[in-house]
């Protein structure tokens, strides 16, 4: 076997390792979560019978382990149980028939911002390792640095402010339906997707920067200079491949955060994503909800940065033509 | 100037270097590094420049490229190739010159070589990028010129990456890199340096052929005077940035006229009379020892260390020299064998020896920059054993410690230096003297002159014969260099792919009969003779063979 298969192999191995612990310490840490679904559905009011009684409906009254069997053996075949809320009304709700339109909204505009931010911050990184400490290099420094530095949601408001009030090019509100058509969703998107831009831009043009410019001491980058190789050529083809490594994981871990960190955009925007959703569930106390949410948020993690692992191991030839 | 034209019949000239000054950029100002040096080269002329580290020979040599490396600048002079003033061109008229006109060859290979891409394309590159040549013709070339320069398999060697091949492969490959768009002139800076002296034998035969083979004229940049003598129609020696003196070749070796050109023969001419004791101190016994894997790095070494003497341990890099330092130190637990020391078994393990065994040996490394806390004292430096073993404090401490100063020929004012305050020769005195400070029976020397300039060398190597005859220590001392181990050893181990091939007192080893492998390392030594190179190599073409081994 290849030994780069052999190291994915073992890489996706430790990331489903990883997984499963993750899952015993989401279950074990919701019990300890103040207050539970009955008493808060209930009310104040209820007899302790009640209680008890709609718990073990519920299934809150077995034993721990019984109930994180029950639940990792469903998630398995890929039920994620049904959801506490609506149950009161007889209106009870696959939780992937809550999650799933809703993950498909946060997968859609952590890929528009990908596709906006990536190659923007890879092409700024370059460029400003290209014109080091010309003023170029400074403007998109202080720039990056000054959009990174402000919370989200200002940020998102000053854009509401100059994009949707002040020149009526965007709306400012994303609150996009499943019946929403592509176009009119990428443009409804367009504001938090451009928030979330300028909030992760610095990070990865940074890392960028700073990976070629430590490379640029090298001997082989002098080497190509001595051979009249022209300065981008220098950079693009000499620094770059072997700079991938660093770059790949900043970007893995701002599309993670992409995906799992944006519920003050989510709110500012009215946008129906995943972070909001479980935002509810935490105060509802709808377990399932907030166990799935949160198991789909670690295997996001673990999926992005085995990807960085993977990039990183094929980008070096020492490992992907051994001797 | 005095130079004129060497042995080759030289053309026209090619480069006029004139008062050349060039300044580096440290402690927020501007040093001066080359201060007014002339240099003219010809056609087909190849020209040692030499001199100890730090003399600017890289500098200078970069300069004739009209290239100053990041944090140096050019200030005065001209630099005129073939006609062309090269201070006035801009950045991209040089880059048209770079890698097409001049050529660069670099000390390390390993380093030089970009680990992305495969060794052919980075053959090519420039050639290509100028437009010299089509892509499959430059290639072609390429592989041809692989074989030229004896490269195995020189059809397929260039699709291999650069981690894939060996030392002296990747700097035959530079060189094929650097003659690949037929250059007018190459610039070698220290191309040998890295390698083992048996494959540096191979890659001198290979470069001298190529660039006589195409009339190409050259600077070769060496601090080594044996290898400039075997490759340069002139000499020029270098130092704090000036000429000390220019000849051709064969006259500067005959009849140097400088002080100081003659002091860098100097350690080649120190030696020791041999002695030997009875009373063995340290006997490794039938060891075994490997890193983790199945493959052996040690195979039944057998070392006998007589009391007070020096024991030398050469071989080339892999031999398993400092493996067999890590073994007696207890880093490296054997898998087999045992290390007697004054006749009584030492634990394997460094962390089951008793405090008093760890402080009778001691060991000094190669690199004293990186084996002393830059945060660190000098005074800290070598207090530290003399508290953990010794448990002096206070007053008894310092005066040790000036004691021990004043051993290592340093005083006082030392003592509250950073080792960032010393030079490279400084630093390795305090490492003798942290060792020293525990008060050891043994020293273990790994590689401790071979990062320092010739000069240096031959004080640090005096400081420990001295040492030696006051204190009666042992020293085994691990080292490439042969010339080093004539200096000093009494007795002399060759070690070859984790084996002892030979060992005994250093006249007898040194005296032919030799077994191959000792007769290979020994006649790949370059001696000063002009005419070494050229007769190792009909003397190994007729023995038949060897001349093919040691790579």
């Amino acid at each position: 076997m290849h030994p780069i298969v052999r190291t994915v192999l073992q890489r996706l191995g430790l990331g489903l390792l990883t997984l499963f612990v993750v899952s015993v310490i989401i279950f074990s840490s919701l019990q300890f979560l103040p207050g539970d679904f009955a008493t808060s559905v209930l009310g104040q009011a209820a007899t302790p019978e009640t209680v008890a009684a709609f718990r073990k409906e519920l299934g809150l009254n077995e034993p721990a382990i019984t109930r994180y069997v029950q639940w990792i053996g469903g998630v398995l075949q890929g039920d994620f149980g049904s959801s506490f809320s609506g149950r009161s009304q007889g209106r009870e709700r696959e939780v992937m028939e809550l999650i799933g339109p809703r993950l498909w909204n946060t997968l859609f505009l952590a890929g528009m911002t990908a596709i906006i931010a990536v190659p923007l911050a890879l092409t700024l990184g370059i460029t400003a390792a290209l014109y080091r400490n010309s003023f170029y290099d400074r403007a998109v420094n202080a720039t990056t640095l000054t959009t990174i530095s402000f919370p989200e949601f200002f940020v998102a408001y000053i854009l509401i402010l100059v994009l949707a009030t002040l020149w009526k090019v965007f709306p400012s509100l994303a609150n996009v339906r499943e019946s929403t058509e592509l176009a009119d969703r990428i443009y409804m998107t367009a504001l938090p997707a451009l928030t979330l831009t300028l909030v992760i831009v610095a990070h990865m043009m940074r890392m960028t920067r700073a990976a070629i410019i430590n490379l640029l001491a090298s001997p082989y980058i002098e080497m190509a200079r001595l051979k009249g190789v022209s300065k981008s050529s220098v950079i693009i083809k000499h620094a770059l491949p072997n700079a991938w490594a660093p770059i790949v994981n900043v970007i893995a871990f701002n599309l993670a955060y992409l995906v799992v960190g944006v519920v003050v955009v989510e709110v500012v925007f009215v946008y129906p994503g995943v972070g909001q959703l479980m935002v509810d569930a935490v105060t509802t106390r709808d377990i399932p909800v907030v166990q799935a949410c949160a198991l789909i948020f670690a295997a996001t993690y673990i999926l992005l940065n085995l990807f960085a692992d993977i990039v990183s191991i094929v980008t070096n030839p020492r490992l992907l033509h051994p001797r | 100037m005095k130079s004129k034209s060497g042995d080759r019949t030289a053309g026209d000239l090619l480069l006029d270097m004139r008062d050349i000054r060039i300044e580096g950029f440290s402690d927020d100002v501007w040093h001066p590094i080359i201060k007014g040096v002339d240099l003219k080269l010809h056609r087909g002329e190849v020209m040692g420049l030499i001199g100890e580290s730090g003399a600017g020979k890289s500098t200078l040599g970069k300069a004739a490229m009209g290239y100053a490396q990041p944090g140096c600048r050019i200030t005065d002079g001209t630099i005129m190739f073939d006609g062309m003033d090269l201070r006035a061109k801009n950045d991209a008229e040089l880059r048209e010159l770079h890698g097409s006109r001049i050529a660069y060859v670099a000390q390390s290979a390993a380093a030089s070589f970009n680990p992305a891409h495969r060794l052919i394309d980075q053959c090519v590159e420039a050639t290509v990028g100028h437009g010299l040549r089509p892509d499959d013709e430059a290639k072609a070339d390429a592989r041809e010129l692989f074989a030229a320069l004896q490269l195995p398999d020189p059809d397929n060697i260039g699709d291999r990456y650069p981690h894939q091949v060996s030392g002296g492969q990747l700097q035959r490959a530079m060189t094929a890199m650097a003659m690949s768009s037929r250059p007018d002139l190459i610039i070698f800076d220290e191309p040998t340096t890295a390698l083992d002296v048996t494959t540096q034998v191979e890659v001198l035969a290979a470069m001298r052929d190529i660039v006589e083979q195409f009339h190409t004229a050259a600077i070769y940049i060496t601090h080594d005077l044996a290898v400039v003598a075997q490759m340069a129609d002139v000499i020029k020696v270098l130092r704090y940035g000036e000429t000390v003196e220019d000849a051709p070749a064969r006259k500067m070796l005959a009849k140097p006229e400088e002080a100081y050109t003659r002091s860098l023969w100097a350690v080649r001419s120190l030696e020791k009379p041999q002695e030997t004791s009875e009373d063995i101190i340290l006997r490794v016994n039938g060891v075994d020892a490997s890193y983790g894997s199945t493959i052996k790095v040690l195979e039944d070494v057998t070392i006998d260390i007589p009391r007070g003497s020096t024991v030398a341990v050469v071989g080339e890099s892999g031999s398993g020299k400092s493996t067999t330092a890590r073994v007696i130190t207890g880093l490296l637990p054997p898998m087999k064998g045992d290390v007697l020391f004054n006749d009584e078994p030492l634990p394997l393990a460094l962390k089951d020896r008793t405090k008093d065994q760890l402080r009778r040996i001691q060991m000094i490394y190669q690199m004293a920059d990186t084996a002393m806390n830059p945060k660190h004292t000098v005074r800290d430096i070598i207090g530290r054993p003399l508290e953990f073993y010794l448990g002096l404090s206070g007053k008894k401490l310092d005066e040790r410690i000036s004691e021990l100063l004043k051993m290592i020929e340093l005083d006082d004012s030392f003592m509250e230096r950073l080792p960032s305050e010393l030079s490279g020769g400084q630093k390795q005195r305090i490492c003798i003297a942290r060792a020293l400070a525990a008060d050891p029976e043994l020293i273990i020397c790994d590689e401790v002159t071979s990062a320092l300039d010739q000069i240096v060398q031959e004080g640090i190597l005096k400081l420990l014969l001295r040492l030696q005859k006051e204190f009666n220590i042992t020293y085994l001392f691990i080292t490439h260099d042969i010339a080093t181990v004539k200096a000093i050893s009494d007795q002399i181990v060759v070690m070859f792919q984790g084996r002892v091939v030979e060992q005994g007192m250093k006249n007898d080893i040194l005296s032919p009969p030799h077994p191959d492998y000792t007769q290979l390392l020994l006649s790949s030594v370059p001696e000063m003779d002009p005419d070494w190179l050229t007769q190792l190599l009909e003397s190994r073409t007729e023995a038949g063979g060897m001349a093919a081994s040691g790579n």
